[in-house]
């Protein structure tokens, strides 16, 4: 069934749908690219700078284009008016808002543990932010596969 | 589920990993400019372990998902000129990941010999292969060629 939407999906809808896939892209790889920075850092000042850059300046972008994306396309194919949501639609939601905001939240706990390292503090707070990370690269792992996979 | 929303659901997920490993070794490209130190460079050596197995994973997976996808599917061929543009294309895409991850192992191999060799400094000569023009060449083409890959699999040309 998933397919077959695919193959008679309108070329307008083909682009919104481009946006939303490539933002999730750009999303996932810079999480994973902060998360893995982070881990491995070992307290190492230039690593932890490097992982938190990543989710500050992959993954957020990626966050905001997969949302526009995500706006877009439940517009285009009309969503709006359809009474009850199927599951995998919900997932997406949540996974997107909340997912969105636990981001901002890694953000602002990992700015703060960035500027702390002057001091040769910051620690904890970046940790919260690998901890954020990681949970948000699953989170949306799962929203991909509910996403493509579009179980009833 | 059917077995084949399984199918194309771990195809999906494989491309986010192919994706993501694209995305790392971009923030790696990056950082390792201004690299010029054995330990600095080597420090890299765990994430890029993590891109080298998210872009293995990846690139696995889309092709064995995906050729099962085309196989199986009532509406699609896997002569289609869309699927064989998708192979072509992840084809090339190997072949310039490969020349990528070639240029900036030379850098790698360099700082786990200067390290050997007692050598913890700056290095010229480190920071010269860490700025390898051939690699960011070469991993620029490989994004474009996954970029294409992923117009061609939701505009599906000719389908």
């Amino acid at each position: 069934m998933t397919v077959v939407v695919a193959a008679i999906r309108p070329d307008d809808q083909s682009l919104a749908l481009f946006v939303h896939v490539l933002g999730a892209m750009i999303l996932v790889g810079g999480l994973l690219t902060g998360a893995s920075a982070l881990a491995f850092a070992r307290g190492e000042v230039r690593s932890l700078r490097l992982g938190y850059w990543s989710l500050l300046a992959v993954a957020l972008p990626g966050f905001l284009v997969m949302r526009i994306g995500a706006q877009w396309i439940y517009s285009e194919q009309g969503w709006e008016d359809v009474p009850e949501e199927p599951a995998w639609l919900g997932i997406g939601w949540i996974t997107a808002d909340l997912g969105g905001l636990l981001l901002l939240v890694s953000l602002i706990a990992g700015g703060v543990g960035v500027y702390r390292l002057r001091a040769g503090k910051g620690g904890v707070l970046l940790r919260i932010t690998l901890a954020i990370a990681i949970v948000l690269l699953a989170a949306y792992v799962v929203a991909a596969w509910a996403m493509s996979g579009k179980p009833s | 589920m059917s077995l084949d929303d399984w199918i194309l659901a771990l195809h999906v997920l494989s491309a986010f990993a192919f994706v993501a490993g694209t995305v790392l070794f971009w923030v790696l490209i990056v950082a390792v400019r201004r690299t010029d130190s054995p330990e600095g460079t080597i420090r890299m050596g765990p994430v890029v372990a993590v891109g080298n197995t998210a872009t293995g994973i990846g690139m696995g997976g889309t092709i064995v998902f995906g050729i099962w996808l085309a196989i199986a599917l009532d509406e699609y061929r896997l002569w289609d000129g869309w699927v064989i543009a998708a192979l072509a294309l992840w084809v090339i895409a190997a072949a310039t990941g490969q020349r990528t991850g070639a240029a900036y192992m030379r850098g790698m191999t360099k700082a786990e010999e200067l390290r050997s060799a007692g050598q913890t400094g700056s290095s010229t000569e480190l920071l010269s292969l860490n700025r390898t023009q051939t690699g960011v060449v070469m991993h620029a083409l490989t994004s474009l060629v996954v970029l294409l890959i992923l117009v061609d699999m939701i505009w599906k040309p000719g389908a």
